[in-house]
């Protein structure tokens, strides 16, 4: 059913921008046309970029986001995972509170 | 001038010999089972449903044009069915994953990088703030672990659950042995203690996981034990977005209309006994949520049609005063996904794509 959804309706999490504009909803409740509105606005990208996986997979890889990983798509050396929240703390504008705890834990 | 002769259809030939010969098309019901139905069949089952649910939540029904377009998207053969591209929508996935990749760990990896999921969500199979109270420490490691290896945001979810703090699970009295006898005072004196233990419960759950790095917390199927399960979680809610201003705070219904077992709670001056959708979003949203999640639940002895024809009427008013993205319920038996464990896709799709393009959600 997860994948179902996915498919049908679903923008695509780290593969797009679904991550992007779903923290817009969550940090800031920012409703759907807004919130992809914003994050589109800072990706310099169209609002229907944030879904297609072929323009957003340049994107993330330009803008050190994190990408899929897989047997053919290796970056090592890129921003994956907490490297990348950093970046998109940064280029949203917004607090991250895994950023937060590891910069205090890390004693950053 | 020589009279033409009159043109008409096969179907309207067989009508009137009392017979019809509209085509089938196969379709489901409420729990899944597959039958076949015609397009006229499928029209009336969505307005009647729309008209009782109007009735019912005192609401409009669908626009003509709405059920229109719901009847196209019903009265397909289309073995999967999805939006148009460019208007997808974010999913939140609460209870998501499968439990059985071996560790939660590869679960939300999984989660993420295989199903695409836009909000991920760590959750115990005891999925319970009583219970996950008690195993905090070993959630809190998981979702700081899982923090350092997913990009995609992580909230913890549980259900509230009042029902657990009454005998013989819990330390109040046992209101649904009360209310039998006739013992309302003593009811609802049992719920109001239970609701004390059950928002300490939640505020500490909510607190350990958000400074443990979880970017919001997930209160699913809340009212399940009826208007003082949901004021319970309005009160954490308030809480939570108070001392975490950034978290995110998701708040899943667990059906249309909140039931009033103890039927005097007010939320600033709002009765809850008895709300629906609309009314649930506006205490949620003033509470502090930033997320509402309508649920309705599904009748299996209606078609999916007639189901999702229902739920889209009485969620529909939120969208017109929502100030936090809406996101319905589409898990097994709600808002016209069928009663099943395996819910099958071309319903599963139908239900999403009419949500989005019917209510235009903001979520799933």
């Amino acid at each position: 059913m997860d994948v179902t959804h996915a498919l049908a309706a679903g923008m695509g999490g780290i593969r797009t921008a679904g991550d992007l504009v779903a923290r817009m909803q969550m940090t800031r409740g920012m409703r759907l046309a807004e919130a992809k509105r914003y994050v589109a606005d800072k990706l310099g990208c169209t609002e229907r970029d944030l879904s297609d996986s072929y323009a957003m997979e340049q994107i993330r890889g330009e803008k050190g986001l994190g990408r899929i990983l897989d047997h053919s798509n290796l970056h090592p050396g890129e921003p994956n995972a907490m490297y990348a929240k950093f970046r998109i703390a940064e280029l949203l504008g917004i607090k991250i509170n895994s950023v937060e705890r590891f910069k205090e834990l890390a004693g950053i | 001038m020589t009279a033409q002769p009159t043109q008409t259809t096969a179907a309207e030939r067989d009508a009137s010999r009392g017979r019809i010969s509209e085509s089938r098309v196969p379709t489901r019901m409420g729990d899944g089972f597959m039958v076949e139905m015609t397009r006229s069949e499928l029209r009336a089952d969505i307005e009647e449903a729309t008209q009782l649910a109007a009735r019912k939540a005192k609401c409009p029904p669908l626009e003509a044009d709405e059920q229109e377009h719901l009847l196209d998207i019903y009265a397909s053969r289309a073995s999967f069915t999805a939006v148009d591209v460019g208007e997808q929508v974010v999913l939140s996935c609460d209870g998501g994953g499968s439990k059985m990749t071996g560790t939660d760990l590869q679960d939300l990896l999984e989660s993420e990088q295989r199903f695409g999921q836009d909000i991920l969500e760590l959750w115990h199979i005891e999925y319970s703030y009583k219970a996950i109270k008690t195993i905090l420490p070993f959630q809190q490691q998981i979702m700081q672990n899982a923090q350092l290896l997913v990009t995609a945001p992580v909230q913890y979810g549980a259900q509230p659950n009042l029902a657990f703090y009454s005998k013989p699970d819990g330390p109040a009295d046992n209101w649904f042995e009360l209310l039998p006898r006739g013992d309302i005072p003593g009811a609802r004196a049992a719920i109001e203690e239970a609701m004390e233990y059950a928002t300490k419960d939640f505020i500490f759950v909510s607190e350990g996981m958000l400074d443990a790095g979880a970017d919001g917390m997930d209160f699913d199927t809340t009212g399940g034990a009826g208007d003082a399960d949901f004021f319970s979680t309005l009160r954490a809610v308030k809480h939570v977005r108070e001392k975490y201003p950034e978290a995110g705070i998701e708040v899943g219904m667990a059906g249309e209309f909140v039931i009033g077992v103890h039927g005097e709670l007010e939320w600033e001056g709002r009765r809850l006994a008895g709300m629906w959708p609309r009314q649930q979003l506006e205490v949620c949203q003033d509470a502090g949520a930033t997320i509402y999640g309508p649920a309705v639940n599904i009748r299996t002895t209606k078609s999916c049609a007639w189901n999702i024809a229902y739920a889209l009427t009485v969620i529909k008013p939120c969208m017109e005063v929502a100030r936090i993205p809406v996101h319905p319920n589409v898990g097994e038996g709600v808002v016209g996904v069928p009663v099943n464990g395996y819910p099958p896709e071309d319903a599963v799709s139908r239900a999403a794509k009419a949500c989005v393009e019917i209510l235009r959600c903001d979520g799933l």
